[in-house]
């Protein structure tokens, strides 16, 4: 079982102030908020990515900064949003950069990387030959084939048609299951409500609900942090959001 | 080693006993008079001198493309060969003729100098918006300074000797030279090579490659200390020799699977062949005077840069 991952008091600036949270891993936890919000932020602090002016990110008890950074990437992997690739390398290649923090390519694991996020018939295929949602997948089984016991994705399912959005929530759903620790930027509410274990809600800056999908989404919370008049139709796990 | 790189060896061991017979005097061993002495003292040296700066140089551009995520990036652009000939125009103002080493020491604190001033400016946030400006603007002062150097000469003929000397050329260097510029470009290339995978990593985004565990300000350091032996030392025994680090990783990248780090050793291999065979061409073109090296690479580059502009204006260069 993958340890805690937690935020003491994380302040940066206007973007993040007095944040605390602690995640278990064995779970999806959604961070959702408007636009400026800080979802970003709070991601990549999670991530150790940010030097932050007070607080502080830790993984079962340590600060992430007293981690060395080759350590701190072989247990957390992040999937950063801009999906930039600078060169037209071969998919394998993108997944095989995710060993970088072992030291090296381990053949099986890549190709089991490439096999979870069905990408075998696209190993060998340019990176730039691949579609969003490919290359979305890609990515993914880049962060996938470092084995980390946390996944950290920042918007992994933006501007990716329904089928793809939940072949990719199903991948990340299942490491969950297999123990990992998931925590992902969600800007669609209704899949943060049907497919997150957790939620966490960030407005300006600050964490406005934390809890189950049904508390922290609730319609006041929408109504005060969104400034919006909706409701949630249908059942659990199935619920759709509609204008009040 | 890969199939490019085993390509290219071959290349150079056919290359490098064709260069050593070519020149406006085509040496035939057996009859040429003195056929041992140009081959040992002249040719020699400046076949090897040609490979040893083009391979820092092949293997700068590689890695400053890499860093910069960028395939127009020249190593040339960013303030270190600027800052080496400002060093070496400033020998010529102290009297070069003083030490025969006075020229390249010059040149080398030069680019030194350039590379301090980029570390100090770039170096504590690692950023790369921050060291391509702050280059450009070494870059630019040390032109600056160059042409002031220049305009200054105390006579026509120290004029005329910075001119000639600033367009880069390997006519008349010798055995010195390459004991100057080859240990200290092995050791750049093999700093370059330590940032290889850092590089790799680099191509998916500054924040996964810190998220991979790149110390990027260790990078940064790597980069900029292996490219200012490379360019630094070719600069100090060639002069300028512009675009070998911008050409040569597109004529290799498309034989290699793209990813920087693999990129390295074929580029300073392409580099070393490339600047090889140039260098004997110009030996051989029937001209008055023999055509400087810098300019007849410059002449080949330029036309290549514009070639490279126009395919990624088509959308058809994408790395």
């Amino acid at each position: 079982m993958s340890a805690q991952l937690a935020m003491q008091h994380g302040t940066l600036g206007e973007r993040l102030t007095d944040a605390n949270v602690a995640l278990s891993p064995g779970q999806v936890t959604a961070i959702c908020g408007p636009n400026g919000a800080g979802k970003s932020t709070l991601l990549s602090a999670l991530a150790g990515l940010e030097h932050l002016d007070s607080g502080l990110a830790m993984l079962e008890g340590r600060a992430l900064a007293d981690l060395p950074p080759k350590e701190r990437a072989r247990r957390i992997g992040y999937l950063p949003q801009s999906g930039e690739v600078a060169w037209d390398i071969a998919v394998r290649s993108v997944v095989a950069l995710g060993r970088l923090p072992h030291g090296g390519a381990a053949d099986d694991v890549v190709n089991a990387a490439i096999t979870e996020l069905a990408l075998d018939d696209l190993a060998d295929r340019a990176i730039s030959t691949l579609s969003g949602g490919e290359r979305a997948r890609a990515l993914l089984a880049r962060v996938f084939a470092g084995e980390p016991e946390w996944i950290l994705a920042d918007e992994p399912l933006a501007a990716l048609d329904l089928a793809h959005q939940l072949s990719l929530l199903g991948s990340l759903k299942a490491r969950a299951a297999n123990g990992s620790g998931v925590v992902i930027v969600l800007h669609d509410l209704a899949l943060a409500m049907n497919h997150a274990d957790r939620v966490v809600v960030l407005d300006q800056g600050r964490i406005a609900a934390d809890g189950v999908p049904a508390d922290a989404l609730s319609v006041d919370i929408l109504r005060r942090v969104w400034n919006v008049d909706v409701r949630w139709l249908g059942q659990p796990g199935a619920q759709a959001l509609v204008l009040a | 080693m890969t199939r490019i790189a085993i390509i290219l060896t071959i290349l150079l061991a056919i290359a490098f006993p064709i260069s050593m017979l070519a020149g406006r005097v085509w040496i035939d061993p057996e009859s040429t008079p003195n056929a041992s002495i140009i081959l040992a003292e002249l040719r020699l040296p400046r076949g090897l001198l040609a490979m040893t700066i083009g391979a820092g140089l092949g293997a700068a551009g590689a890695s400053m493309q890499g860093y910069l995520r960028n395939p127009l990036a020249d190593p040339g652009l960013f303030g270190i060969a600027p800052g080496a000939a400002l060093g070496a125009v400033a020998s010529f103002w102290l009297g070069y003729q003083a030490s025969v080493w006075a020229l390249p020491i010059m040149a080398l604190l030069g680019g030194a100098g350039a590379m301090a001033l980029l570390a100090l400016i770039a170096g504590r946030t690692g950023g790369i918006a921050l060291f391509t400006l702050a280059g450009l603007m070494i870059a630019s002062l040390a032109g600056a300074l160059t042409s002031l150097a220049i305009s200054l000469a105390p006579n026509a003929f120290a004029m005329s000797e910075i001119v000639t000397w600033l367009m880069g050329a390997l006519t008349d260097r010798s055995w010195r030279d390459v004991w100057l510029a080859a240990p200290l470009t092995l050791a750049g290339i093999t700093v370059l090579a330590f940032a290889g995978r850092d590089l790799d990593a680099l191509t998916l985004g500054d924040a996964a490659a810190r998220s991979m565990g790149v110390d990027t300000k260790r990078l940064l350091w790597l980069l900029i200390i292996g490219i200012g032996l490379t360019v630094g030392s070719g600069v100090a025994v060639a002069g300028i020799i512009g675009f070998v680090g911008l050409i040569v990783p597109h004529l290799v990248r498309p034989f290699t699977d793209r990813r920087p780090s693999s990129l390295l050793l074929p580029s300073a291999l392409a580099g070393a062949l490339l600047v090889l065979v140039a260098d004997s061409v110009v030996r051989v073109l029937p001209l008055v005077t023999e055509l400087r090296l810098g300019i007849a690479l410059s002449l080949i580059g330029a036309p290549f840069f514009l070639w490279l502009l126009l395919r990624m204006r088509r959308g058809e260069l994408i790395g």
